[in-house]
């Protein structure tokens, strides 16, 4: 039926909408905002597919995933069809579906968008793999794949490391994964807060991996448990994926005042071991009634939105550039908008004020101008003299990124890295030592969970081959 | 799942717990720690580890029960499991042979004296071990340090045993004698007496070494809860430490720091007391 759509027909479709929660309710809690689409919507949307031949949107896809097969396959209703293309092609569709910031990858280069909105693919894929998760009767088997005999180590536990480790072991290899923390998923459980991935969606695709025969060993520290050369002996090849890591700190004068967080120690609280989330949980965090965020990326977004939700009655985000500059995912913005969060834009902050006894009284900050484009071709802020004054804040989040962990890399000398200490790699993810590859933020710096995903896909189609070239030959 | 090997209480609230983690015994250097979380729903907590046997593939955990998770874990009997164990972690004490060195330990600061004490005899240092607390039982460990300690010395606030007075009094003397004066001092222990001992030893010049015990989360560098500020340069104590020169750490920080969730811990620490009082009933 759908095959005999004219492009008319599908050109008149409307892009579909996501409900929502209302902004009212979920500002009160952690439930996920975006409710996904409902079948006859996701079906219509997919009908707005032009099924190109030379498939762009393909390759506005750090994993590339088959965009116009498996949309196909939900356009004519073939569910089970269209989950089992996208599994191909993406370890983690629900959580991609959900974070990806398709608006400069897929849709980006989405033909649709040339003459209005593109196909909403990330709402496609989320349906999708939303539906393959509730319908596992329905998906033709998983046959197990010939074993390769080789076993692969995977440091770190996050998206790259989760994406790599299920491209090996469809390729027959034998996959450990040793992360640091006591659970697993990397940024995606400590860092992205529940409203916009739930939980239940990481264990899910967690267990999928591990029913492939990934196993993984939780409370591992990979220089300091056991090093990168006692992997190397013991595994066949290994892939680094340990993070980003290290907050960078604001070097501004009162930033070890009781009540400054790194966005990763309050996000951390907040999601890896849920405080302030429930009576029992026995973690605490600080709360107040004025809570400011300083940073312009989506972790700001996440831990702004967070503190309104933990019941901040100001929560405002303070970045030193405009709205427009700001590298938060549009969607972040609208719905920390939407939720009451108010936006300070063009201010730096340049002191932490005391109260008394030691405690945040809030933040003084001065007002900035636009001037000249710098390196990142952004134009550069500058201060505006004699602008200063001062935010009312209980609690300061510093959420200006993070650098590259040194932790693994301090005990293993024969790994090359860069000035900033990220490891250097190859094209396709190889490291100075043979058999030993790395991506995702220890490689990029802080960067995004797709990119990392990326990373981790090309990087075992490097490791197979390694095993397959370099290993097979050496035991032969 | 790490197993509890062995439960025995060293003193009131004070437990040595003897844990299976082989790996960790096995890589653990002194002046190294652990993080644990006994169960789900609880929280993370750093705990130094005060000795590791490889061969049996386990570690030495003091463990006093201050607040709600450390109740919690010393009540953990022998044959039950730590859900998390994670280390070892930061950086291992620099062992040199500085020839006569002072280690002063306070309170359950002694449990973490243990292992830089034993490493330091190791190495051929001739030791003066310092221990204090408010009366006779805060005292741990004395039998333990006496054979590797040329010298030990305890000092007790009420006199109930050793010298009455503070360890930085039995430190000053110490120092006073230029035929016994250290080369080196190892302090462990409440933050206002690591800042006591640092102030003794500043006037004369001595290499003085402090164990930090800011709030920990993850351990591993990657939240920042554990900065300290050492010579003006913002530190992470799980990563650069727990061990900074004591001449430059901001003690007043530190503990600042230090008192950034007493409410919370407060509330929590009175109920888990009275969840376990029902439980076993005495």
């Amino acid at each position: 039926m759908t095959a005999s759509l004219s492009v008319k027909e599908r050109m008149a479709i409307h892009r579909a909408e996501m409900p929502e929660l209302p902004a009212g309710v979920r500002s009160g809690n952690f439930k996920e905002v975006n409710r996904g689409l409902s079948q006859d919507q996701a079906v219509l949307e997919a009908q707005r597919c032009l099924q190109c031949k030379h498939r762009p949107c393909v390759n506005g896809c750090p994993v590339a995933v088959s965009i116009p097969e498996f949309v196909g396959a939900l356009a004519a209703g073939e569910l089970p069809k269209a989950a089992s293309i996208l599994r191909g092609d993406n370890a983690l569709p629900a959580v991609c579906g959900r974070v990806c910031p398709q608006e400069t990858q897929c849709e980006a280069l989405c033909v649709r968008k040339v003459k209005g909105e593109p196909v909403a693919i990330g709402y496609l894929e989320r349906y999708v793999a939303d539906w393959a998760m509730a319908h596992p009767d329905e998906l033709p088997p998983i046959t197990p794949p010939a074993k390769s005999g080789f076993s692969v180590a995977v440091i770190g536990c996050g998206p790259a490391g989760l994406t790599a480790a299920g491209e090996l072991s469809r390729m027959g290899h034998a996959v450990t994964i040793y992360e640091a923390l006591h659970d697993t998923g990397g940024v995606l459980r400590y860092g992205i807060p529940e409203f916009r991935l739930p939980k239940e969606i990481i264990d899910r695709e967690v267990r999928i991996l591990t029913s492939l025969g990934v196993s993984i060993e939780c409370n591992v520290i990979i220089g300091k448990t056991l090093s990168l050369a006692d992997l190397s002996r013991t595994f066949h090849a290994v892939f680094i994926a340990n993070g980003a890591g290290l907050p960078v700190m604001l070097g501004i004068p009162g930033e070890n005042l009781k009540g400054v967080y790194a966005a990763n120690e309050y996000l951390t609280r907040i999601n890896l071991m849920e405080a302030g989330r429930h009576e029992s949980a026995a973690t605490p965090v600080l709360k107040a009634s004025e809570v400011a965020v300083i940073g312009g990326g989506n972790t700001a977004m996440d831990c702004v939105r967070t503190a309104r939700r933990l019941g901040a009655k100001r929560a405002m985000i303070v970045y030193r550039r405009g709205e427009e500059e700001m590298p938060a995912r549009v969607e972040e913005i609208k719905h920390a908008k939407e939720e009451g969060v108010e936006f300070v834009m063009l201010t730096a902050p340049i002191d932490v004020i005391p109260a008394p006894d030691g405690w945040v009284g809030g933040l003084k900050c001065m007002r900035m101008t636009l001037g000249e484009p710098d390196q990142s071709g952004r134009r550069r802020p500058v201060a505006i003299p004699g602008s200063e004054f001062v935010l009312p804040a209980g609690i300061v989040v510093n959420a200006v990124g993070t650098s590259a962990n040194p932790l693994l890399t301090a005990t293993a000398p024969d790994l090359s890295l860069n000035k900033w200490g990220n490891i250097t790699v190859d094209e396709h993810g190889q490291t100075s030592i043979p058999g030993v590859f790395a991506g995702g933020d220890i490689v990029r710096g802080g960067a995004t969970v797709i990119l990392a995903m990326g990373d981790g896909k090309r990087a075992s189609a490097a490791i197979d081959r390694y095993l397959r070239e370099k290993v097979a030959g050496r035991l032969r | 799942m790490f197993q509890v090997i062995s439960n025995e209480i060293l003193a009131e609230n004070l437990h040595k717990m003897v844990v299976s983690a082989p790996l960790i015994a096995r890589a653990r250097k002194p002046g190294q720690f652990v993080i644990v979380r006994l169960a789900q729903g609880e929280e993370r907590i750093p705990l130094t580890i005060g000795d590791a046997d490889a061969e049996n593939g386990t570690i030495t955990l003091f463990v006093q029960a201050v607040g709600a998770s450390t109740l919690n874990i010393v009540h953990t009997a022998p044959g039950g499991f730590i859900r998390d164990v994670a280390g070892p972690l930061g950086m291992p004490t620099e062992i040199r042979t500085w020839g006569r060195v002072a280690c002063v330990g306070g309170g359950v600061g002694t449990a973490v004296l243990f292992p830089l004490v034993k490493a330091l005899a190791a190495a051929g240092n001739r030791i003066t071990t310092i221990i204090g607390g408010r009366s006779e039982k805060f005292i741990i460990l004395a039998d333990e340090l006496r054979p590797l300690s040329e010298n030990l010395m305890t000092t007790t606030e009420d006199g109930s045993l050793g010298e009455r007075g503070m360890v930085t009094s039995a430190l000053t003397a110490l120092i006073s004698d230029p035929d016994r004066r250290p080369e080196a001092v190892f302090a462990v222990g409440p933050v206002p007496m690591m800042k006591a001992v640092a102030e003794v030893t500043r006037p004369y010049g001595i290499e003085t070494i402090a164990s930090l015990n800011p709030i920990m989360i993850d351990g591993t560098g990657m939240c920042g809860g554990c900065r300290v500020r050492v010579g003006n340069e913002t530190k992470f104590a799980c990563v650069d430490g727990p061990e900074f020169d004591a001449h430059l750490v901001d003690f007043d920080t530190l503990g600042d720091r230090l008192r950034c969730y007493r409410d919370q811990e407060a509330a929590s620490f009175s109920a888990a007391k009275c969840k376990l009082s029902q439980e076993v009933p005495s």
